[in-house]
């Protein structure tokens, strides 16, 4: 699978508060937690997001509650992918358990600036910018997360595998 | 092995685990609240499921909006009441008859040693300090494991914190979590399993246990987790007649890290906003005016703090221009403060008693900052609007700091009052 997307840059320990504040969380709705993806941290990201639809973000991505609401925010408002120096642990199973793409690279966030095109290969794991016709190395997944991530997510996996 | 490694191992039907290795874990117990298990009742619906996997494994706690804060928390509530009695969940508990799910549930011997529990809640990992492997998930986790009974996970390497020496006066289990989240930092224990031993350990009572392993999430972790002794032993035996296993790390258990911490002179910390990492000792901080004082949560709810909260408020009275809210974690909690003459010292010093609720903590209702407005709380995180506007601030603390700072309107330790 090839995604390609410009970049949208935050720093480290974005936490699922600022990804979508409790006061939001009183719905399942994907759109409507969407409205209100990342205004914690940042008012404008809907309108900055537009074309950018892959986020590079720094350490500890989605530290703190456990709330899905934030990776179900951020895909519902157009996020393809998140490439992150490291994630914190439950938004990383609760992207990968709801078929959100999630990518770990120290060098990528060094290297990419905002507005950079990037294009990513998920089978082979690798991330390259088009705009600065760099490559970086992604932490290759383990087998039993691919088949997650092939399946779209852990409803797919345990309909098949399950009981 | 260590005990996270044994407890995982057993749970699926393998004589050894190692650190990295993926898993599909039988799960003892599972639950969820009225934020994220609407979430799990419509995969579970969307997938086709029909039936939950155990009638008496899963548990619904509504703890978060309730009493319902507004028409769409009424809506969520009703989900889960909904769901409950369709399926014939026997653990659905009503606002009034239970608390805050991760105090409710030890309270009332659901959660045992040797147990994989797994909640759709971060603080989830307090349930560890009953020597039990608990850790939190998403919602997506909690439908599958309602439909099939497991969960995948990783198995974490484990890192080991050593506690000597013995507690100076009003230093609490709350002070040496945020001492050492302060050390290692919010990532220093990422996808870790933390073991907390050491003879300041086994002299604190279950409820400091559970302040400790609470804030396991804090650093990263993926558990918290204690070994079982005779204070756990004794805190089950008015609780279950169940049996269960006791897991002990073994001497030559392999350790990502071990750490070891001197807390004879450690005095009350406090956490800065946004991150409960940065740490200080109460005595370093400048003057501090303060607008809230926040007492309870999963994380220091429990009966023992608020009778240390009550030790401070006794005779004295909040600040003319601080706002004081008390949360007994529970039910039970609260009838046994009001049995012991402690919500009549908290309404006497001018502080307002909630149901239990998790309410401010996650600036839900029950008490929400506005803009500019500081907080001195006993709860667990202090990212950025975390207890309500963008613009306002929480500092995380001990019940005896939050009590004393309460009274002098400003962040200030106990010692001050004289």
């Amino acid at each position: 699978m090839i995604i390609e997307g410009r970049a949208l840059k935050y720093s480290d320990n974005v936490n699922t508060d600022e990804i979508i504040p409790a006061r939001y969380l009183s719905t399942t709705d994907p759109g409507e937690l969407a409205k209100h993806c990342m205004e914690g941290i940042d008012r404008d990201f809907l309108k900055k997001l537009g074309e950018k639809k892959i986020l590079v973000v720094g350490r500890n991505f989605g530290c703190g509650s456990s709330r899905e609401h934030a990776p179900l925010a951020l895909k519902a408002s157009g996020v393809r992918c998140i490439v992150a120096v490291s994630f914190a642990r439950i938004f990383f199973r609760n992207s990968i358990n709801i078929g959100l793409l999630v990518l770990e690279s120290t060098k990528a966030f060094s290297s990419i600036d905002e507005g950079d095109e990037l294009r990513v290969d998920i089978g082979e794991g690798k991330l390259t910018n088009l705009t600065k016709g760099e490559t970086y190395r992604t932490s290759p997944f383990p087998s039993f997360l691919q088949e997650i991530i092939r399946r779209g997510g852990l409803g797919g996996y345990i309909n098949v595998k399950g009981k | 092995m260590t005990i996270t490694e044994k407890i995982l191992a057993t749970h699926c039907q393998r004589k050894e685990v190692k650190p990295g290795e993926f898993i599909q874990a039988e799960v003892d117990f599972l639950y969820g609240n009225d934020i994220t298990a609407p979430l799990a009742i419509e995969k579970f619906r969307e997938w086709g499921a029909d039936k939950v996997f155990d009638l008496e494994k899963i548990a619904l706690i509504p703890d978060h909006f309730v009493p319902n804060r507004d028409i769409k928390a009424a809506e969520q509530c009703k989900v889960l009441r909904k769901f409950a009695c369709q399926q014939k969940i026997k653990n659905y508990f009503e606002v009034g008859r239970a608390g805050i799910e991760h105090a409710f549930l030890p309270e009332k011997g659901f959660i045992l040693p040797g147990d994989l529990i797994i909640g759709a809640d971060s603080h989830t990992c307090t349930l560890g300090a009953l020597g039990a492997f608990a850790s939190g998930v998403g919602s997506t986790d909690l439908a599958a494991a309602m439909i099939t009974g497991k969960v995948w996970l990783k198995v974490p390497s484990t890192q080991k914190f050593i506690y000597r020496g013995s507690l100076p006066r009003w230093v609490t289990a709350k002070d040496l979590i945020l001492y050492t989240i302060g050390d290692i930092g919010v990532e220093g224990a990422s996808y870790q399993a933390m073991e907390f031993a050491g003879e300041t350990v086994s002299h604190l009572s279950m409820e400091g246990r559970f302040t400790l392993c609470n804030m396991a999430v804090e650093a990263g972790g993926k558990n918290g987790i204690i070994q079982p002794d005779k204070v756990t032993f004794e805190y089950l035996r008015s609780r279950t007649t169940k049996n269960y296993r006791v897991y002990q790390s073994d001497p030559g258990a392999r350790y990502s890290q071990i750490r070891e911490y001197d807390v004879s002179c450690l005095e009350p910390q406090v956490a800065f906003p946004p991150l409960p990492s940065q740490v200080k000792g109460v005595s370093q901080i400048d003057h501090k005016p303060i607008d809230q004082v926040v007492i309870g949560s999963c994380t220091n709810g429990w009966l023992g703090d608020l009778r240390l909260s009550a030790r401070v408020l006794k005779g004295r009275k909040v600040h003319p221009e601080v706002r004081a809210l008390i949360f007994p974690a529970t039910v039970s909690i609260y009838l046994q403060a009001m049995k012991e003459g402690l919500i009549e010292i908290f309404l006497e010093a001018g502080a307002v008693v909630s149901s239990p609720t998790c309410g401010p903590c996650l600036g839900g209702h029950m008490g929400v900052l506005g803009e500019g407005e500081v907080a001195v709380a006993t709860t667990n995180r202090n990212f950025t609007g975390r207890m309500g506007h963008p613009k306002s601030e929480v500092y995380l603390a001990s019940p005896a700091v939050a009590a004393a700072s309460a009274i002098k309107g400003r962040i200030a330790g106990p010692e001050e009052l004289g």
